[in-house]
């Protein structure tokens, strides 16, 4: 026993967790359900840290088998926890993260009358999470990926009751189902040509392989359909469609599920299935491009937004895309430090952003907030860092990852390092909008908050919101706490640490292009994106700060772009015309009034109708009268008579 | 000796007798004997093609079709009895409630 880590508690204990609030929660107090909602989340933390502390005496990469699942021939697949060093970097995040959002949602949540049912789907979503990390195989892994599908489709439709937070869900869930096709395709593929999903052996099949040798067109279609699978699940484009929306969930699903956690899983399973992509050049350039893309596309989207949640959903697309810019470059580490670091401080803008909701009685317009930094210092001053973390202001988080994925993008392909820098001035001007136009300037809400109104939906508060005010110690502490991980997270970057630490799992080899020389060049693109970040606070402090007539002249002056970046470019629109209305009225016309209705249902309406008609002329000879059953008896004897006479029989 | 036909001819005839006193007659009685005149009617041709080829079988089955008939009797008579005590009838033709 003493050779083993037990990785198999770290994902069974928040099971356990959700398993005893789901059915006993409904009648214990709430009490009772944070405590046992924290305490299996805080031990899936508490050994995930053991497990770290007793790495030394473990070698990297280590395998813990459970059980059989599936035997079938020479396939097979078993419940095998697999960790590597690129596994106990995403186990920190998601439960240390996970933790913390735990802690927030007990104050965030304290008047929701479904207090158990969100910590139930909380404690699943770790369950999952944490079985698509520690998974040693593909398949293994596709149940943690459903599984938070699941859950987030439980948690975006939490407040069910309102149509637009269900029908998020369902659009979060569907669009996912298209990703999940690509991811399922591709899984087929791999069973097919290598005969395993483990990851060990199906790398070590693809290890010989190279574009050169062959194998380039099959290599590039797996890698293809997993990055349809990862465009679903971390919303790049064309799916990040249902992210946005997503945003109906509570906000501390928002910070952990639709920003730390979740939706950096496709970010993870590319990065993990690095071999595959490495020896595909076309698949990677794809990953590259729509990483590349969705950063630019969803920042501008960004500007226009005035939901606060908004703002920092389509911030969080655009920062996954710079992972998948950084995967698409060769570069793993630098997009899974992104992801680190992203985790922290988007995690912290989103529950500071909740925080802010909560202080002015559920208001989610920016427009209608301003003046907050005296109301609610703590909760600005953590805004505050996070805001300088993501827009890349050096010393924090941000700066180190985002610098270290445009560094190697412009190894890559100095486009690629373009668009980054261009995406990196608007990030920082959509941030520092939303900073200014929540904290500075003056209070425009309503003051005197009336009852049930704005609260209802966002399910907090019978207190009276005279003034905006602080949360309580239990929301701000997980701030305070994510404010530091930002501030210095991005310090183990320093001289390639973060990646060193990575380099058992994506090797040094790969790409050999890259050779650590051109010191000169690397703080030359350090300083120009560092300019952009500063431009983009200027500029937003221009327009929103000094200037605050400004961006109403200017949206008048580009009214036509304006109005098309403030609809999100209508791809809603245009999905909703090229793919969902054919869908409906194909399935309304085809296939419910025609295929179900004409060609099911009559077929079997008709068939009991006939055998009705039938019966009821039928039944007429059965009249209770013995006799003439008896004259039928006879002449049905006499019908056989006549058969044997004239026709014989046996012949 | 009187062949074989002789006895088949009139075994046809008393099974037809029967037949027809069955299909003709609504007095259940009547019904009854006919029946039995049917059975006998098949008796005879067993018999018959028994004595015919010197085969015992023939006549093995008349002494299973008397004790039928005989059971048959047994049974039947009680069920006209309890008819007749329900329904004040013994015409067939008001003894129809099984009919849909």
């Amino acid at each position: 026993m003493t050779s083993s880590l037990n990785l198999w508690l770290i994902p069974t204990l928040p099971l356990a967790g959700a398993a005893i609030n789901g059915f006993l929660g409904k009648r214990s107090s709430r009490t009772a359900v944070s405590t046992i909602g924290l305490f299996f989340s805080g031990a899936a933390f508490a050994w995930a840290l053991i497990v770290v502390l007793r790495l030394s005496s473990f070698e990297l990469p280590y395998q813990e088998y459970v059980a059989h699942w599936i035997r079938s021939g020479t396939f097979s697949v078993d419940f095998t926890f697999y960790l590597d060093q690129l596994s106990l970097v995403m186990l920190l995040v998601v439960t240390g993260v996970g933790f913390l959002i735990h802690i927030y949602s007990v104050g965030y949540m304290w008047d929701d009358p479904s207090y158990y049912r969100f910590f139930t789907y909380l404690n699943l979503f770790m369950f999952f999470m944490l079985t698509l990390i520690l998974a040693n195989n593909y398949l293994l892994m596709f149940i943690g990926w459903e599984g938070v599908g699941l859950a987030s489709y439980l948690l975006i439709g939490f407040w069910f009751t309102k149509d637009s937070a269900a029908s998020a869900g369902k659009k979060a869930f569907i669009v996912n189902r298209i990703g999940d096709f690509g991811f399922l395709i591709g899984l087929f593929l791999i069973i097919q040509h290598f005969g395993s999903l483990s990851f060990t052996q199906v790398f070590a099949k693809v290890q010989p392989l190279s574009p050169e040798t062959g194998g380039a067109g099959l290599l590039t279609a797996i890698g293809i359909l997993l990055m349809v699978g990862a465009c679903g699940k971390s919303a790049q484009i064309p799916l990040y469609v249902w992210l946005p929306d997503a945003m109906e969930g509570p906000t501390p699903v928002s910070a952990l599920i639709h920003a730390a956690t979740m939706v950096t899983a496709g970010v993870y399973m590319v990065s993990r299935s690095h071999v595959i992509f490495e020896r595909a050049p076309i698949a990677l350039t794809v990953v590259a491009i729509i990483g590349t893309l969705t950063a630019l596309f969803a920042a501008t989207i960004g500007i226009t937004q005035t939901d606060i949640k908004k703002v920092l959903a389509y911030s969080t697309v655009s920062q996954l895309g710079y992972m998948f810019m950084a995967c698409g470059a060769g570069a793993f580490s630098a997009g899974i430090f992104h992801l680190m670091t992203h985790a922290f401080f988007k995690g912290l803008l989103f529950l500071g952003a909740g925080s802010v909701i909560h202080a002015v009685g559920g208001e989610q317009d920016m427009r209608k907030m301003g003046g907050l930094k005296t109301y609610i210092p703590i909760t600005f001053t953590t805004m505050l860092i996070a805001t300088l973390a993501i827009a890349g202001i050096p010393p924090l988080a941000g700066f180190w990852s985002k610098d270290e994925i445009l560094w190697k993008a412009y190894q890559a392909n100095p486009v690629y390092w373009a668009v980054g820098v261009i995406t990196a001035f608007i990030t920082s001007f959509y941030m520092f909008r939303l900073l200014f136009m929540t904290f500075w300037g003056d209070y425009k809400g309503i003051k005197v908050d009336d009852h049930g109104h704005a609260h209802a939906t966002q399910g907090h508060g019978d207190h009276d919101h005279a003034e905006p005010h602080e949360s309580p110690m239990v929301m701000l502490v997980p701030l305070v706490i994510l404010a530091i991980l930002s501030t210095i997270g991005g310090l183990v970057g320093i001289h390639n640490g973060f990646e060193h630490f990575l380099e058992p799992v994506f090797g040094s080899e790969f790409p050999k292009a890259i050779t650590e020389g051109t010191g000169s060049t690397e703080w030359l693109l350090m300083g120009v994106s560092v300019i952009f970040a500063f431009a983009g606070l200027i500029l937003a402090y221009v327009l929103y700060v000094s200037k605050p007539y400004l961006p109403q002249k200017i949206a008048d002056a580009l009214n036509g772009f304006y109005t098309t970046v403030l609809n999100k470019y209508y791809v809603d629109e245009i999905y909703a015309r090229i793919f969902v209305k054919p869908l409906v009225d194909g399935s309304t016309s085809i296939l419910w009034q025609g295929v179900d209705r004409k060609v099911i249902d009559d077929t079997v309406n008709n068939a009991a109708d006939g055998a009705r008609h039938v019966s009821d002329e039928v039944r007429h000879m059965q009249s209770g009268n013995l006799r003439s059953y008896a004259g039928w008896i006879a002449a049905g004897a006499a019908v056989l008579i006549a058969y044997m006479v004239w026709l014989g029989v046996g012949r | 000796m009187v062949p074989l036909s002789y006895y088949l001819v009139l075994s046809g005839i008393l099974f037809a007798c029967g037949v027809t006193g069955f299909l003709i007659k609504r007095n259940i009685i009547t019904i009854f004997m006919s029946i039995e005149l049917m059975l006998n009617g098949v008796n005879l041709s067993f018999v018959a093609f028994a004595a015919h080829w010197h085969v015992l079988a023939g006549q093995v089955f008349v002494f299973f079709v008397m004790v039928v008939a005989a059971a048959e009797a047994a049974v039947g008579l009680a069920i006209i009895i309890a008819v007749y005590r329900t329904r004040e009838t013994l015409n067939i033709d008001q003894v129809n409630l099984l009919k849909l």
